[in-house]
């Protein structure tokens, strides 16, 4: 057909810096995996170990859907390079229930309804397990605060509050 | 983001000779600010220096009664030390009002005084930037301009630097300490950060090929009398329109001696010595803070979406130098301001 472009069969070859042999624990298993230097720790958990729980929202820190736990603190896995992070122990939403049993706070964001469409809440749950085991915020405005890495497009905030005081004050309903 | 290759430096000689060796590759420490503008392809370097195994990751006692803090501390770290939190409660305060608790988890030191401006027309490669591409122009004196600066700026250049954690660091006087291929030096935070002229692609008197090893802090503290007042579009996890570091040394109702800086308002962190000076001797009150402010503020100059900030700014440092005065600082969790 004239005046439409053709179609190539196959994007032309380009030739990309060797990927790099990478080991973490992630979730508590052993995972090897060759990587180029630019895939970040987000699509490495994705595109190449299939664990879709951590979810891609801005890609630009900016959001926090991306939240993982590495070595038990909370980080953006949007922003970090997954070659940084060789050795590392790296805890996603994957691997919070324990034995078939849902973690406190899994139970409580349902009990507290803490979530509508559910999009960010793999990361909120992952920054709240963050932010209990730092044990800094006590107070509800330092919750807030604390969590303030967090957006909810839903707008949630009241019944996230309520499910992270529920689980710090030992009951999660 | 372009293709790029990856190195681990062992120490502080190694990674000196790696980007000596190779002109397009950069350090990575946190990684929070840089692989942003790598995937917005505004930094393209080909090869990345990872500093992180380093060893100046310590905070430590100087033989002259401050801290030295190592380049790869985390901001986290840093804003919850005691040591800090003691004796620098002004540095703590201004590290959390910045960013997010997962983003300060992941930022270092050093890496937070080489932020790059979040100027939009630096991040949008589809327009003109001088900082960017010298000699572009700049998109943003004539377009949206909000967050833009309202002191020191040049024809060539309206961005601000968009660190809390150095505003403080101004006001402290705090020391860079740095090495390069010919040794180490120090820098004093004044002359750290500059203004645009007719640079603005240049942020820093870092050179490329030097790397940040520790900050230094002096041992005058200032934690009795201080505040960091940051007023921005939303409570939390948003860069500043105007920020103020407070701090006052007072004996009986008098001001000893004083120091204020700015962010949000300039391509670096903006002292006033004048107005410092002013502050001297006068009794701690609204009248020496009005005075202070109208010194600052004598030549700034702001654009068709900022010219609020002046007056905001104005407000901001009376009522931080109050909250210092008081002893009641700005609570970085509790929003109200008092």
């Amino acid at each position: 057909m004239q005046g439409r472009p053709q179609a190539t069969s196959h994007p032309p070859e380009r030739s990309l810096l060797p990927k790099l042999e990478i080991a973490f624990r992630v979730n508590g298993v052993e995972r090897r995996v060759a990587l180029r230097p630019w895939t970040t720790l987000l699509d490495a958990l994705r595109e190449h170990l299939d664990l879709t729980g951590t979810k891609k929202g801005c890609d630009h820190g900016q959001c926090g859907a991306c939240t993982v736990l590495i070595n038990g603190r909370r980080v953006l896995s949007c922003l970090t390079l997954a070659v940084m992070k060789d050795g590392a122990e790296i805890t996603t939403i994957e691997g919070l229930a324990q034995n078939g049993e849902l973690h406190p706070l899994q139970t409580a964001f349902i009990a507290h309804d803490g979530f509508q469409c559910g999009y960010c809440t793999p990361g909120q749950i992952c920054s709240a397990v963050g932010l209990i085991a730092e044990g800094r915020a006590k107070t509800s405005d330092e919750i807030r605060e604390s969590m303030s890495g967090n957006i909810c497009r839903c707008g949630c905030y009241p019944n996230i509050l309520a499910a992270i005081e529920a689980v710090m004050q030992g009951s999660e309903t | 983001m372009i293709d790029f290759d990856y190195v681990r430096a062992s120490d502080v000689g190694d990674a000196l000779s790696q980007i000596t060796k190779h002109q397009a590759a950069k350090f990575i420490a946190g990684g929070t600010n840089l692989i942003d503008l790598m995937k917005e392809n505004v930094e393209q370097p080909t090869r990345l220096i990872d500093i992180t195994g380093l060893p100046l990751n310590e905070i430590q006692e100087t033989q002259t009664g401050g801290l030295k803090i190592g380049a790869l501390v985390p901001n986290s770290d840093l804003a919850y030390d005691q040591r800090i939190t003691r004796r620098y409660p002004l540095l703590a305060s201004a590290i959390l009002a910045g960013a997010s608790p997962q983003l300060r988890n992941m930022a270092s030191t050093g890496g937070n005084l080489l932020q790059r401006t979040r100027c939009l027309y630096f991040y949008d490669t589809a327009t003109p930037c001088n900082k960017r591409r010298p000699g572009s122009g700049c998109g943003a004196a004539e377009g949206f301009n909000r967050m833009n600066a309202i002191l020191g700026w040049s024809e060539s250049c309206i961005a601000v630097h968009p660190s809390d954690m150095c505003v403080a660091l101004s006001a402290l006087e705090a020391v860079v300490h740095v090495a390069g291929p010919k040794g180490e030096r120090a820098i004093k935070s004044a002359d750290f950060h500059r203004l645009p002229g007719d640079t603005p692609e240049i942020d820093t008197n870092l050179a490329r090929d030097e790397i940040i090893t520790a900050i230094e802090l002096p041992s005058e503290d200032f934690s009795r009398n201080y505040s960091y007042l940051k007023i921005r579009d939303r409570l939390s996890y948003a860069f500043a329109l105007v920020s103020v570091a407070a701090a006052l040394k007072i004996e009986a109702g008098a001001i000893k001696s004083a120091r204020l800086a700015l962010g949000g308002v300039a391509h670096k962190p903006w002292r006033a010595p004048d107005a410092e000076q002013g502050l001297v001797g006068e009794q701690a009150g609204r009248k020496a803070f009005c005075e202070a402010a109208d010194i600052i503020l004598q030549g700034a100059v702001g654009f068709a979406h900022n010219r609020f900030k002046i007056e905001l700014a104005r407000r901001a440092i009376v009522r931080a130098l109050e909250q210092a005065a008081a002893g009641t600082p700005q609570s970085q969790s509790v929003k109200v301001i008092v």
